[in-house]
């Protein structure tokens, strides 16, 4: 049984991937090895982290190109059924992964520099590369057991880089959460591993048959979705994350929320892959799930006063808005459409690509934010673009991506969405299929209100704090990732014909049986889009150089012009809109959802006393759910302690009481005797 | 498709727009008792304002600047995703209904970060407004698209826009009327008009869209106002071909047709604007989910 297979491009492919898993592993030791702050260490782990990332990206393209995927069987290993393999899926989402990763640990190294740092940047490097290294792993796994390894490892590797700060007691608290969490999902995860050995044939995947019982299946869907749901980010399995994504250094928040949430994607699309006759219902159920996580994380989103939480919540609303197109292609599997399979899946994986870019840019922009006056919170930055240019420009460019605005990458993925979608409310039957299609309308429109208050409040008007106008730019090592970063943004904007063939690519390895591999620049026209992207910039550019000398000459005659104050003259910088006001408007016809807490000043007498007003959104699934269940269920556990008295009499007497109740249960008719091996 | 045919597109979706804001000022006028201004005023202002000296505040940065820019080109784009009267799209393709409404979307991201650049309060107020009405007009557009997707069994705006002809349009005309009733509700809030916003007034404290151009000024503010009648004429065409089956006649003909028809909605916005009182705003958002509900009836009606 043991043998290496398939083609020669797929083969160097998968090598090459586990050659750049086994460098990553490595490239946290000479940081290990030299002192705590030495830079030269630092300096060689990010020369090894990016060497192993090179690699890595080497194979990922040549799974991308090969023609069939390599299979590498491990006979020692796992009852026999070690086996890892590359295919064009597993290099798609892996390089995202390595690019990402890369771009991370370069920014990350000037964002934590170890002179600075120097009691956990040693460790916080060690487990970066141990993270890359398991992500790669798990792409490349093929049976339960690597999967699971690789999966757990991936997790713990993740906790401790969110728990670096460990010194303070959010940090600790939402590692906590985040541990709980995941070990939740490895439950079902083991599960369902478990369940698809039964009905696939082993512990190796392999394809579930039509065959297999309805309910089994569906065991299989819903253990499927939770566990990956939860590493996902899906709503209401979500909590873990905000708090999580805000606690963590500000590039290992982009590794989380660009790359590791898609790894619960990827399980997803990989097991549904398995299952050969997907129902209609699964579809639906995703299309739900993924409308829900979009609008709901998007409205959490706008009421957020924390920079880095805002952002985490968009990542729930992009997984959201990848589930949509998940749910459109396993749909369009169920009913034979191959149109919605394409569509979708081509939509579903290339937001997997954009949100990776867009929102790692995102938080890199918003770790030079906090180096550069020390907060997070968007109300006390403002007017930064004027002392951070750079930085504004490039989280500008990041913003009007995450919004799908055209003509940057986030509009391509969403059109392909949208166009499923329609295709699918044409008929014939009712048009349910708007239904997710105005959902995405609403969170898109939402996206733009939430992105121009972030841009807005933080980079425009004035400084709202000494530190936002103390603040100095980020230097060249944190801009140059995050430049790379948005010229990836406007590449796949602009010429989105040039990265359909690797989209393709995975659409065949997930659905070879719908006639998938007509590619989806059938049904949109790639080349359109480029003209369109390419009209916008240039007439733009064209009206703003003839506008830019009037400006200047504006600029040059009254240096010191004030914005039009309306005739008041105490105008300060308090008096700007804030965040929160701004997103008011919205969040007020979301209470019920959002549950916010407010601490309103107190205003008494003729002559009152300062005073402040202050607002708070918890996140209501933890707040309002799962800590009180917590508490009932430990306060029933204590109700039973009464009965846990540690005399041995009192257990003897338990266990005969049991064997009774046992005995005359299975007396009765309805008792499956025979199930449970008796006669 | 031929040059001279994209030209002449250009030609109308270029020129036309301040002829319609001079249509919507002469009913008012008419409605108060008044002669009112030429119907060639607007042209004039912005003629005068691409003149006049430019003052930028000391707060703003390139985005202040950029969004006028972006507010024209991004309603002139989305005019070449519609045809207009017999003139077909010079951009056409499966999904361009995407791409007209995330056109205006860009606009707005701009114009709205381009009110908090000022630094100003009333314009961060008005940002605000501009950016929370949004969220319900994107959707009501999105079922009124998927509702003509439906009726014409395309996804090409042009031919989902000239499908409302002949028998279609007797056998559907309960569902078109609903489309057609929410198009309208969503072109007078995005456009600005009463009910929703009043574009004539000054207090900055119940504006939206002109309290966040305050501060443009000079050749800015004419790209601004510039930017806002191509967009309102983008929409009048959207709504014009819902209502009228102007399509169907062809050639030059078909042209004074169609300004004919765009500019009786016009008359129609101006109608609304002198019989209507502005709403609360507070009460802007109700009027907005009717217009949601009004085309997610239609689409249900059509869901056979």
């Amino acid at each position: 049984m043991s043998g290496f297979e398939g083609p020669l491009a797929a083969r160097a492919g998968l090598l090459l991937l586990l050659g750049a898993a086994f460098v990553l592993t490595l490239s946290g030791v000479p940081a290990l090895l030299l002192p705590r702050r030495s830079l030269s260490g630092s300096r060689w782990t990010v020369r090894l982290t990016l060497a192993g990332c090179a690699v890595g990206i080497a194979g990922a393209v040549a799974l991308l190109a090969a023609s069939a995927p390599a299979a590498l069987r491990l006979p020692g290993l796992f009852l026999g059924e070690g086996q890892l393999g590359g295919d064009a899926l597993s290099g798609f989402f892996a390089l995202p992964v390595l690019f990402v990763g890369g771009l991370g640990a370069v920014y990350g190294r000037t964002y934590w520099d170890p002179r600075r740092h120097p009691r956990h940047g040693r460790r916080l490097q060690f487990s970066y590369g141990l993270a890359l290294a398991s992500l790669l792993l798990l792409l490349a796994a093929r049976d339960g057991f690597s999967f699971l390894i690789a999966w757990e490892t991936m997790a713990l590797a993740t906790y401790f880089l969110v728990v670096t700060e460990e010194a303070r007691a959010e940090v600790r608290a939402a590692g906590w959460t985040y541990l709980l969490y995941s070990h939740a999902a490895l439950l079902c995860l083991v599960a369902l591993f478990a369940l698809q050995a039964q009905l696939g044939g082993g512990f190796a995947f392999g394809a579930i048959p039509a065959t297999a019982a309805p309910k089994a299946l569906t065991a299989l869907f819903a253990l499927a979705l939770v566990g990956f749901g939860i590493k996902a980010g899906v709503m209401p399995l979500h909590s873990w994350l905000p708090d999580a994504h805000a606690s963590a250094p500000s590039h290992v928040s982009a590794l989380m929320s660009g790359v590791v949430l898609k790894m619960g994607i990827y399980g997803l699309v990989r097991t549904l892959g398995l299952v050969a006759a997907p129902p209609l219902s699964w579809g639906v159920v995703l299309l739900a799930a993924g409308g829900l996580s979009a609008f709901f994380g998007v409205v959490f989103a706008l009421a957020q006063h924390d920079l880095k939480k805002l952002l985490a919540y968009h990542s729930i609303e992009n997984i959201g808005i990848i589930l949509l197109g998940l749910g459109l292609a396993m749909a369009g599997r169920a009913t034979g459409r191959a149109d919605w399979v394409v569509l979708g899946m081509a939509g579903c994986l290339l937001h997997v690509w954009n949100h990776a870019l867009f929102k790692s840019l995102l938080f890199f922009g918003a770790g030079s934010v906090l180096h550069a006056t020390g907060s997070r919170e968007i109300d006390l930055q403002g007017g930064l673009a004027k002392r951070m240019p750079a930085t504004a420009g490039l989280f500008l460019v990041g913003a009007v991506a995450i919004c799908a605005l055209p003509p940057l990458n986030g509009f391509v993925s969403e059109l392909a969405i949208f166009l499923g979608l329609a295709r699918a409310a044409l008929g014939p039957g009712p048009a349910w299929a708007a239904l997710p299609a105005a959902a995405l309308a609403a969170t898109g429109a939402l996206a733009v209100a939430c992105f121009v208050k972030v841009y807005g409040i933080v980079f425009l008007g004035t400084p709202r704090s000494e530190a936002a106008a103390a603040a100095k730019e980020a230097p060249a090592p944190m801009l140059r990732p995050m430049a790379l970063l948005a010229a990836a943004c406007v590449a796949i904007g602009i010429a989105p014909g040039l990265f359909a063939p690797a989209v393709d690519r995975g659409i065949a390895a997930w659905a070879e049986d719908t006639g998938a591999l007509l590619g989806w620049g059938r049904f949109l026209p790639l080349g359109r889009l480029a003209v369109v992207a390419a009209l916008l910039i240039l007439l733009t550019a064209l009206i703003s150089l003839r506008l830019a000398p009037l400006c200047r000459r504006a600029r040059e005659r009254q240096p010191e012009l004030p914005t039009w104050d309306c005739g008041f003259a105490g105008a300060s910088p308090r008096l700007q809109y804030t965040a929160s006001s701004f997103a008011e408007l919205i969040t007020s016809r979301f209470g019920w959802v959002l549950a916010p807490r407010f601490r309103w000043p107190r205003i008494e007498g003729p002559f009152p006393e300062a005073s402040s007003f202050h607002s708070e959104i918890a996140d209501s699934v933890l707040e309002r759910l799962l800590r009180p269940g917590v508490r009932w269920l430990v306060r029933l556990s204590e109700r039973l302690r009464r009965y846990h008295q540690g005399s041995l009499q009192q257990y003897l007497l338990y266990v005969v009481i049991a064997l009774v109740i046992l005995l005359l249960v299975s007396l009765q008719p309805w008792w499956p005797v025979e199930r449970l091996g008796g006669s | 498709m031929a040059l001279s045919q994209i030209l002449v597109h250009l030609g109308v979706l270029l020129l036309l727009p301040p002829l319609l804001l001079g249509v919507i000022q002469r009913t008012k006028s008419r409605f108060a008792g008044r002669r009112g201004p030429s119907l060639v005023q607007p042209y004039r202002d912005l003629a005068k304002l691409a003149r006049k000296e430019l003052a930028l505040s000391a707060t703003t940065t390139g985005v202040f600047a950029l969004a006028p820019v972006l507010a024209v080109v991004t309603a002139v784009m989305a005019g070449l995703v519609v045809p207009l009267g017999p003139f077909d799209a010079p951009i056409s393709f499966a999904g361009d209904f995407v791409l007209f409404a995330y056109l205006l979307a860009l606009g707005r991201f701009f114009t709205a970060a381009a009110a908090l650049d000022t630094g100003s309060p009333f314009e961060g107020m008005g940002a605000a407004r501009e950016v929370g009405f949004a969220w319900l007009t994107e959707p009501a557009l999105f079922f009124a698209f998927f509702a003509l997707a439906r009726l014409s069994g395309s996804l090409q705006l042009e031919d989902m826009l000239r499908a409302p002809e002949g028998e279609l349009w007797r056998d559907s005309t309960v569902a078109l009327a609903l489309v057609a009733a929410g198009v309208l509700i969503v072109l007078l809030a995005e456009c600005a008009r009463i009910p929703v916003d009043d574009p004539a007034t000054h207090l900055e404290l119940t504006m939206i869209h002109e309290v966040m151009v305050l501060d443009h000024s000079g050749p800015l503010f004419g790209l601004v106002e510039y930017g806002a009648a191509v967009k309102l004429l983008v929409l009048d065409v959207l709504l014009m071909h819902i209502l009228v089956p102007a399509a169907t006649v062809r050639g030059w003909l078909g042209l004074g047709f169609f300004v004919l028809g765009v500019l009786a909605v016009a008359v129609l916005i101006g109608v609304v604007e002198s019989t209507m009182a502005r709403l609360r705003l507070l009460r802007v958002p109700a009027l907005l989910v009717a217009a949601v509900l009004s085309c997610g009836f239609a689409l249900l009606l059509l869901g056979r």
